[in-house]
């Protein structure tokens, strides 16, 4: 099937198999391998990425779901500048190995989105769908109280 | 400037925040091609045939192997990289380990066949077409069961499927006197659950055979890529290796599942000469969980004694080790000398005896899980105190500093020999304890427990760690049957305009070395943190390498560098005493210059490093260039050691657990960089926790891994979790150039029991004489042991 779509703002038409998932539509058809894949049934949540605005899991979303739609994955998050997630991430050691932060920044991109303010609670309550083997969430949590700040400021 | 100490951010995060990472599932190779394994459904059974005719002709497909074609290849076995001997000194059973299987399967998840596909979807749908007969054979998967007379045998050449028995310390007699004439004796019954590390990176390896250059190329998801070629190459497919490179790229996390040569890797490097293309295999996470060597499975029964004061008169621990139905590369080693020589902790324990049975059982290979056996002896021992306080009505605190080595800084005073083998490096354990309840808040904590009226009960554990890590000297582990020397290698290269490259044989997957091994060079040379870049992770690249885990990136490897960069120093003070018209005794080298002492006379280190490359004007004796390699093999192995309290709240009417409060104070050496040390620390105590609160494997009786994917193993999440108190103390390490320790595994090895221990003191302080509750702490649990006095 024929699938038109905006991904990172650029219009893109591909024909793809009807069972192609997002997640291996960025990664193999478009080489946007920032998005990660840790698991099959959106339990690691190292996939997400942003479906109109919203957090959603490409492992578990068809490609063809996305027709018409808007997508933004991590590659789409810096415009000449470091998102204030971005740069929460790093400014706060809220990555180790890197492989779940993708999918950490959009997920709390959708919580930044919905809730400016988060208390810690709200935070750790938005990610409890993202896991991360190496720092325990405790940076984690402070870069996207970094982030907070920044783009309240 | 010093960067010593310094939180500086790190150097490599731009391209993982970015989405620029370069992971082993992001290569594309033209050509490339899909594997897929097909793997065995039953834990033990014998193939009666396999029928791929249907899979060989499915559309997209390249080819399809079998057990029979790797055995027609002659392929050998995957091999064990660690020997243990039986106490009568016959070498442990080491059944051969087939990259595919042939004739008979041993666990859930043993690979029969592997497809090779156009791309991924054509190979999965040719997983289908792949029929295999099997027979069922009946399994055994504990290992106390296994060495049962009439248990299902896992290899026919180990009778009653006991891998080695081994021991260590003072005689058994000796010890069961001891405790016969102790005053008090407390006594656990524990299995210290199998855990599956779960990096959230599954494990990936591309083959790439180029006919051209007759070169293999490995990409794979490695802590460890110049062994997994060592190992590949001259046990499993006899390959030149200098004609292979491999390359661990961004390793999304380890744990230790990642250090291991595993299987798929000498498959794919196989097959792509075979099909003369690459092949590209990525495990789906449900075949992480039944092939990524798991963590722990021990089942152990420990007494220790106590005089009239409290002070332990003896140690006795017997542990039946579930190594499943092969041996990973280094999984003797885990449960034996990682585990046994642990067994005095921080205790002046006049007799211990550690007794381990190693058994095959028909589940997936176990082998070092973070912290890799240490885990499993401090939650003998820091269960058994903070019990032996309950039961004698003491203090488990001032139990515990009876009992402690007294401080010692490995210089001026010697290190501390132990009953089982170690000789500790340096330790304050008082000073540890001291800072931890300061943060705790103790005495407050205990008024407010025993006031607490709602609902709840509030439970404070601790638990004393000490580790070995920074492994490890090579002499001595070749003593102990490690069939690898511990070294690390470390190139400095000076190119002509001052800037640095170095070449490590460590590897991170998350650690920061492109940021702390900078620092650590930056620093002694005096040059700007910028003008530094580590290279590592590529066989190509790197001489040698003996990875990362073990703790053992800094204290070893960091170690390594740092000899290199001395010699740098010495052989740039030859240039510039040549261009200063000096004598190198009369220079001193300091910020990035070498000066002629009590004089401004001065060479730069840009300078010396561009005449090394274009000497003109150069000692007559001296070669050009400045770019040295260096080995470094430690003198001991390295101790870290900590005080790690739990407060936790239990609901007296669901038995749910909350963690309240976590205080770490550990003591890991020196500090290069306090951020990614604290980031480890947390790390590490989330994975404790996790197995005290949340992890563990279920098998059933059958051998299926129960629960084998997210929906089903209860991975720890954001909320499960408060922030976490850090601090720490600082002993150097008196045997190695930086003074550091190690604190990679540190938070994992300490903090489960203190979990635990807090809530059996909740328990206990509530009215319920509750002695264990079995890891996990499901609410399901802990209730029925409020209700039964047990947790079953």
């Amino acid at each position: 099937m024929n699938i038109t779509t905006r991904i990172n703002g650029k219009e893109v038409a591909r024909e793809i198999d009807d069972r192609t998932m997002l997640s291996s539509f960025l990664r193999e058809d478009l080489s946007l391998t920032g998005t990660h894949v840790g698991c099959d049934t959106s339990g690691c949540g190292a996939c997400t990425v942003l479906l109109n605005g919203k957090a959603v899991k490409s492992c578990t979303v068809l490609a063809a779901q996305v027709d018409g739609e808007e997508v933004t994955t991590i590659e789409g998050m810096s415009n000449g500048s470091l998102h204030p997630l971005q740069e929460g991430f790093k400014e706060e050691h809220g990555l180790q190995c890197g492989f779940c932060t993708p999918g950490m920044i959009m997920t709390s991109a959708d919580l930044l989105s919905r809730n400016s303010n988060p208390s810690e609670q709200e935070i750790r309550e938005a990610l409890e769908g993202n896991f991360c083997r190496c720092t325990g969430y405790h940076n984690i949590v402070k870069a996207v109280q970094h982030a907070a700040k920044k783009m309240n400021s | 400037m010093s960067y010593i100490g310094k939180s500086v951010k790190r150097v490599e995060d731009k391209r993982f925040i970015t989405g620029k990472g370069n992971y082993t599932d992001d290569i594309k190779i033209p050509g490339m091609t899909q594997g897929i394994f097909v793997r065995s459904p039953y834990a033990h059974a014998r193939i009666k045939s396999i029928d791929i005719s249907a899979a060989e002709a499915s559309p997209g497909v390249v080819k399809v192997f079998t057990g029979e074609d790797i055995a027609a290849s002659g392929i050998n076995g995957v091999p064990c990289g660690w020997q243990v001997n039986f106490k009568n000194g016959d070498t442990m059973k080491e059944p051969p380990h087939p990259i595919l299987v042939k004739d008979k399967v041993l666990h859930m998840g043993d690979g029969v066949a592997f497809i090779i596909a156009e791309d991924y979807a054509s190979a999965k749908d040719a997983v289908e077409k792949v029929i295999v007969d099997y027979e069922n054979l009946g399994a055994v998967t504990d290992p106390q069961e296994a060495v049962k007379d009439g248990a299902p045998l896992v290899h026919d050449d180990a009778p009653n499927n006991i891998c080695f028995d081994w021991e260590l310390g003072d005689p058994k007699d000796d010890v069961a006197a001891a405790l016969k004439s102790s005053h008090h004796i407390t006594t656990l019954d524990m299995i210290n659950q199998r855990m599956v590390p779960n990096a959230i990176e599954p494990r990936s390896a591309v083959g790439h055979y180029e006919e051209s250059h007759d070169k293999f190329t490995l990409y794979t998801t490695s802590q460890n890529p110049h062994l997994t070629r060592l190992l590949m190459c001259a046990f499993v497919l006899g390959l030149p290796e200098h004609k292979v490179r491999v390359v661990a790229p961004d390793v999304g996390g380890g744990f230790g599942s990642k250090i291991f040569h595993y299987a798929e890797e000498a498959m794919v490097i196989w097959a792509s000469r075979e099909i003369n293309r690459p092949i590209k295999w990525t495990a789906e996470r449900s075949e992480s969980f039944l092939t990524d060597a798991h963590g722990r499975d021990h089942r152990t029964s420990v007494q220790m004694g106590f005089d009239k004061d409290g002070k332990i008169t003896a140690l006795q621990s017997t542990t039946f080790a579930n190594l499943g139905a092969y041996l990973s590369t280094f999984a003797p080693a885990v449960p034996t000398y990682l585990h046994g020589t642990l067994m005095q902790g921080l205790y002046t324990t006049p007799l211990v005896n550690v007794d381990v049975t190693g058994v095959f059982t028909h589940t997936n290979a176990v082998d070092a899980y973070r912290g890799a056996g240490r885990p499993e002896a401090t939650y003998q021992l820091e269960r058994l105190l903070d019990l032996a306080a309950l039961e004698m009505d003491m203090d488990p605190i001032e139990l515990r500093r009876l009992n402690f080595i007294p401080k010692f800084n490995g210089t001026t005073e010697p290190g501390y020999q132990t009953r089982v083998a170690l000789q500790y490096d340096s330790g304050d354990y008082h000073g540890v304890v001291d800072k931890a309840l300061k943060m705790v808040g103790y005495e407050e904590f205990r008024k407010e427990q025993a006031a607490l009226d709602n609902g709840k009960l509030l439970g404070i554990g601790f638990s004393t760690y000490i580790e070995a890590c920074g492994i490890a000297p090579s002499a001595v582990v070749g003593a102990l049957g490690a069939r690898a020397g511990l070294f690390e290698s470390a190139q400095v290269r000076v190119q002509p305009t001052g800037k640095v490259s170095v070449y490590s044989g460590s590897h991170s997957h998350g650690q920061g070395h492109e940021t702390t091994f900078a620092q650590v060079v930056a620093d002694r040379l005096g040059i700007p943190l910028e003008d530094v870049e580590i290279v590592h992770g590529d066989s190509e690249a790197v001489a040698f390498g003996m990875g990362t885990y073990g703790s053992r990136s800094l204290a070893v490897g960091g170690s390594a560098i740092v000899k290199s960069i001395d010699k740098v120093i010495e052989k740039g003070a030859k240039i510039a005493a040549h261009k200063l018209e000096s004598r190198v005794e009369d220079l001193e080298y300091a910020e990035g210059k070498w000066t002629v002492k009590g004089t401004d006379k001065s060479i730069s280190f840009g300078d010396v490093s561009l005449t090394a490359y274009v000497p003109h004007d150069y000692p007559a004796d001296l070669e050009p260039g400045l770019d040295f390699s260096s080995f470094y093999d430690p003198a001991n192995f390295t101790y870290p050691f900590g005080c790690h309290v739990a407060i936790v709240e239990v609901d007296k009417e669901t038995g749910q657990v909350k963690l309240k409060r976590f205080i770490a104070v550990d003591d890991v050496g020196n500090i290069i960089n306090p951020m990614i040390v604290d980031g480890q620390i947390h790390g590490g105590l989330a994975q404790g926790i996790g197995q005290a609160l949340f992890e563990g494997t279920v098998y059933s009786d059958s051998g299926t891994l129960m629960n084998a994917s997210y929906m089903d193993y209860a991975m720890p999440r954001a909320d499960d979790f408060p922030s976490f108190e850090v601090d720490r103390t600082v002993t150097p390490c008196p045997h190695n150039p930086l003074g550091v320790k190690g604190a990679g595994e540190a938070g994992c090895i300490g903090s489960t029991p203190a979990v635990v221990n807090a809530v059996i003191d909740a328990l206990w302080k509530g009215g319920h004489k509750v002695k264990d509750i079995e890891m996990p702490l499901i609410s399901e649990r802990v209730w029925n042991a409020m209700q039964n006095g047990s947790s079953n």
